[in-house]
C-alpha cells in the first residue's frame, strides 16, 4: 500500500475558501465564469461582473488581456484583441474591481499571463544603473488586495517559477491558484498540492481554451488523481460550454469553469447592453440543471 | 559575475531563462530534457549526428579569408565562417539534424516547427523528408509574403505550411501557434524549435547543436593562424547562430564578441528589433516560455518589431544572450536596414558571396569594427546564411 501525503494547501481563509465552504454546506457545486477585462470595454466589464454575480457565479475569473495568449484558442484570442484596442492596463482593471466591490462581494480572481503582471511590478523601479530585473511582487499583491481581488491565476507561471510571486500574494492574504493538467505527473500534482491555496484548477484536456462538443474522460481521472494529494476544492475548465457538460463536471468536481462560451456570447452581442443580458441569460441556463 | 556556461537545472542563467509555460507542457518539457541529457551522454548519438553533419549537411564549413573585404575595411583581417555553404543554405540545419535524431529517439512521429524567414522551416522540412516524418510548419502570413520561395520549397519537401494570421503575422505569432499545436498534440508531436529561445531545455539544446560552428572556427583559426581571433561578430535574432559561434570561445577572455541586432528604420518602439535598446522599449520580461529582454510597452504588451530581415524580426532574444549582455561578456549593438542592405551589396561585389540579409547585419558591423582594428588583428564574421531567398526583397528595395 503506497503511502500518500495529503496536503490541505496553504492556509488562507479568504473569500474563495469561504465561497467553497458555503457551497459545501448547502450541498451545491460551483460555477466559475471567465470574461476578458475590457471586452468590449471596461464599463461593460463592470456590468458583466455584477450580472454574473446575480446569475449565481461562485467566483469570477477576470482575464487580463495580452498580445500573445499562447494557451488560448481563437475565441479568447479575439477577446484580447478587442480589449487591447483600448488604452488601459492593470491599473484600470483594478479600478473596475474596486468599483465592482461596491456592488457585489463575489470573489474575483485575476487570470493573466505573467508579463503584464511582471511589468506592473517593475513600474516603480527606477534603477538606471542596472537592467537586471528587480521586480517587486509586493506592489502587485498590495494593489490587487486593496482593489478587492481575492486571488491570481497566472497561465504561464508554474510552481517552480512562482515562489516569490506566491509568497508576496500570501503575505497579502491573496490566493495563488495553480493549474494541473492530464499530462501532470504525480510528482507535479504533489508539488501543486503543497503550494496551492483557494482551489486547484484542473485543465480538462491537453489543448488550448475553447468550447468542445465532448468533455474528455481525462478530466474525471485527473480530478480523482488530484484528490489523492489535496483537500482543496477542484474546479474543472477548458471546453465546457453546455448545461449538460456543467452537470457532468459537477458529478465529480467542485466547480465548473466556463470561458470561451461566455466570451462567445459577448462577441455575438449587438451592443454592450445586449452583451450583459445575453451573458446573464446564458449563465443562468448553464447552471439550470 | 563570471559567465556561467551552463544554466541551472531549470534552465536559468542568472535571472534569465527558466520555464514559463502552461502546466500541460511541463511534463513534456521534463521528458524532453531527460531525453536530451541521455542523448548528449550517448556517444553513438553524437557519432550518428556527426555523420549526418558531414555527409548530409556538408560540414565542416570553410573559414574563408576575405581579402578584398579586408582591404575595403582597412584594418583587421576578416575571416568568414561559411555557414551559408551548408545544405539548405543556413546554419539552421545543424540544429534540425540534432533535434530530429532526438525526436526519433523519443519515438515521436509528428514534427511541428515555426519559421520566420523560412530558413528553419526549410531545414525542418528537409530533415523530416530525410527520415520520412510528418511535418507541419507554422509561418506568419506576412513572412509568407516576404519569403514566397521558401514556402514553396517547404511544400516541395513534403511539409504542410500553415499560415498564421494573428497578431503581427510574423515569427512571434508563428511560435504562439506552434505552442498551441504542441499543447494540443503533446503525446505524438515533437516541437522542433529553431532558435536558442523558449522554455528550458530549448535554449541550451539549440546552443549545443549550434556550437559546432564555434568549435570548428576555433580549430580552423588555430590551424591557419596559430592563435585565437581578436573579435567575433554575428547577427542576433533569436540568437542561435551567434551563441553557436560565441559559446566555445566564452572562456577565452581576450576574444571580444559582438552580437548585432536589427536596427530597422529607427530607434522608436516598433521601428526596430533591438532588444537591448533599453531606450527603445527593450527590458526584461517573459515571452513564450522564457525570461529575457523583450520589446514591450509599459503595460507589458509585446511591441511590434521591424526589420528588413524576417529572421531578425522578433521581440525577444535567447536568455543566454540576456545573461551575457548583463555580465558584459558579449557586446551588443545594432545596424539599420540601410546599413545591412549596403553590406549585402558590398559582400556580393567584393567577395562573390551573396549573404542572407540577417548575416548582412553582421557583415555591416564587422566592416566598422575591422576598420578600427590593426592589420595584424583577426576578426571572424559568422556568415550564417546565403542570400538567394532575399534577392527579391533587395531588388524591390533598390527599385531595380
Amino acid at each position: 500500500m503506497s503511502r500518500l501525503r495529503r496536503f490541505a494547501g496553504v492556509k488562507l481563509l479568504g473569500q474563495i475558501s469561504e465561497a467553497f465552504s458555503n457551497l459545501k454546506r448547502e450541498g451545491k457545486k460551483g460555477f466559475i465564469p471567465f470574461i476578458t477585462a475590457g471586452d468590449p470595454d471596461l464599463e461593460t466589464t463592470l456590468e458583466l461582473i455584477v450580472e454574473l454575480a446575480r446569475a449565481g457565479a461562485t467566483l469570477i475569473e477576470l482575464g487580463v488581456p495580452f498580445t500573445d495568449p499562447m494557451a488560448d484558442g481563437p475565441v479568447i484570442q479575439r477577446a484580447s484583441e478587442r480589449a487591447l484596442r483600448h488604452p488601459f492596463g492593470l491599473t484600470e482593471i483594478l479600478q473596475v474591481v474596486a468599483e465592482a466591490r461596491k456592488q457585489t462581494d463575489v470573489p474575483i480572481l485575476l487570470f493573466s499571463y505573467f508579463n503584464p503582471l511582471l511589468q506592473f511590478c517593475a513600474h516603480e523601479r527606477a534603477s538606471k544603473t542596472s537592467a537586471l530585473p528587480a521586480f517587486s511582487f509586493e506592489i502587485l499583491a498590495r494593489e490587487a488586495k486593496r482593489a478587492g481581488v481575492d486571488g491570481i491565476l497566472v497561465t504561464d507561471l508554474v510552481p517552480e517559477e512562482a515562489s516569490e510571486f506566491a509568497s508576496a500574494l500570501r503575505a497579502n492574504d491573496l490566493d495563488t491558484i495553480f493549474l494541473v493538467a492530464p499530462t501532470s505527473t504525480d510528482e507535479r500534482l504533489q508539488m501543486v498540492a503543497e503550494r496551492a491555496s483557494g482551489f486547484i484548477y484542473a485543465v480538462s484536456r491537453a489543448g488550448v481554451t475553447g468550447a468542445r462538443e465532448e468533455m474528455s474522460a481525462e478530466a474525471e481521472k485527473l480530478v480523482r488523481r488530484v484528490r489523492q494529494y489535496s483537500d482543496l476544492p477542484v474546479a474543472v475548465g477548458f471546453g465546457i460550454s453546455k448545461p449538460e457538460q456543467v452537470a457532468d463536471v459537477w458529478r465529480y468536481a467542485d466547480a465548473a469553469v466556463v470561458g470561451s462560451a461566455i466570451v462567445g456570447e459577448i462577441e455575438q452581442a449587438k451592443s454592450a447592453a445586449d452583451a450583459v443580458s445575453r451573458v446573464g441569460q446564458f449563465a443562468r441556463q448553464l447552471i439550470s440543471s | 559575475m563570471k559567465p556561467a556556461t551552463q544554466p541551472d537545472s531549470l534552465g536559468h542563467w542568472g535571472p534569465y531563462g527558466g520555464r514559463f509555460v502552461p502546466e500541460t507542457l511541463m511534463a513534456p518539457l521534463e521528458e524532453l530534457t531527460a531525453a536530451y541529457e541521455a542523448a548528449r551522454a550517448d556517444e553513438s548519438f553524437q557519432a550518428q549526428l556527426d555523420v549526418l553533419l558531414r555527409d548530409f549537411a556538408g560540414r565542416p564549413t570553410p573559414l574563408f579569408p576575405a581579402q578584398r573585404l579586408t582591404e575595403h575595411a582597412g584594418g583587421a583581417r576578416i575571416y568568414l565562417k561559411r555557414e551559408d555553404l551548408l545544405h539548405t543554405g543556413a546554419h539552421k540545419i545543424n540544429n534540425t539534424l540534432g533535434q530530429i535524431l532526438l525526436a526519433r529517439r523519443m519515438g515521436k512521429t509528428r514534427i511541428i516547427a515555426e519559421t520566420g524567414a523560412g530558413q528553419h522551416g526549410v531545414a525542418t522540412a528537409t530533415v523530416c523528408a530525410l527520415f520520412g516524418l510528418e511535418c507541419v510548419v507554422y509561418m506568419g502570413s506576412e513572412d509568407m509574403r516576404r519569403q514566397e520561395l521558401n514556402v514553396f520549397r517547404m511544400q516541395l519537401l513534403g511539409a504542410e505550411v500553415r499560415a498564421v494570421d494573428t497578431g503581427s503575422r510574423t515569427l512571434k505569432d508563428a511560435i504562439n501557434e506552434a505552442l498551441r499545436d504542441w499543447v494540443t498534440n503533446v503525446a505524438d508531436t515533437y516541437y522542433l524549435l529553431g532558435s536558442a529561445l523558449g522554455p528550458h531545455p530549448y535554449p541550451v539544446m539549440v546552443r549545443d547543436f549550434q556550437s559546432v560552428i564555434g568549435v570548428e572556427a576555433r580549430q580552423q583559426i588555430l590551424e591557419k593562424e596559430g592563435r585565437l581571433p581578436d573579435c567575433l561578430v554575428a547577427c542576433v535574432g533569436g540568437g542561435s547562430n551567434s551563441i553557436g559561434l560565441f559559446h566555445p570561445f566564452l572562456s577565452d577572455e581576450a576574444v571580444r564578441m559582438i552580437g548585432v541586432e536589427a536596427g530597422g528604420t529607427g530607434s522608436e518602439l516598433g521601428q526596430h528589433a533591438a532588444r537591448f535598446n533599453t531606450a527603445g522599449g527593450g527590458r526584461p520580461g517573459v515571452l513564450q516560455g522564457t525570461m529575457s529582454y523583450v520589446l514591450q510597452d509599459e503595460r507589458g504588451q509585446i511591441a511590434a518589431t521591424h526589420s528588413i530581415s524576417a529572421g531578425l524580426d522578433y521581440p525577444s532574444i535567447g536568455p543566454e544572450h540576456a545573461f551575457l549582455h548583463d555580465v558584459g561578456r558579449v557586446e551588443y549593438t545594432s545596424v539599420s536596414d540601410d546599413e545591412a542592405l549596403a553590406a549585402f551589396q558590398t559582400l556580393s561585389k567584393l567577395e562573390g558571396i551573396i549573404p542572407a540579409l540577417e548575416s548582412a547585419h553582421a557583415v555591416a558591423h564587422a566592416l566598422k569594427v575591422a576598420g578600427e582594428m590593426k592589420s595584424d588583428q583577426i576578426l571572424i564574421v559568422n556568415l550564417s546564411g546565403r542570400g538567394d531567398k532575399d534577392v527579391d526583397t533587395v531588388r524591390e528595395r533598390l527599385g531595380v
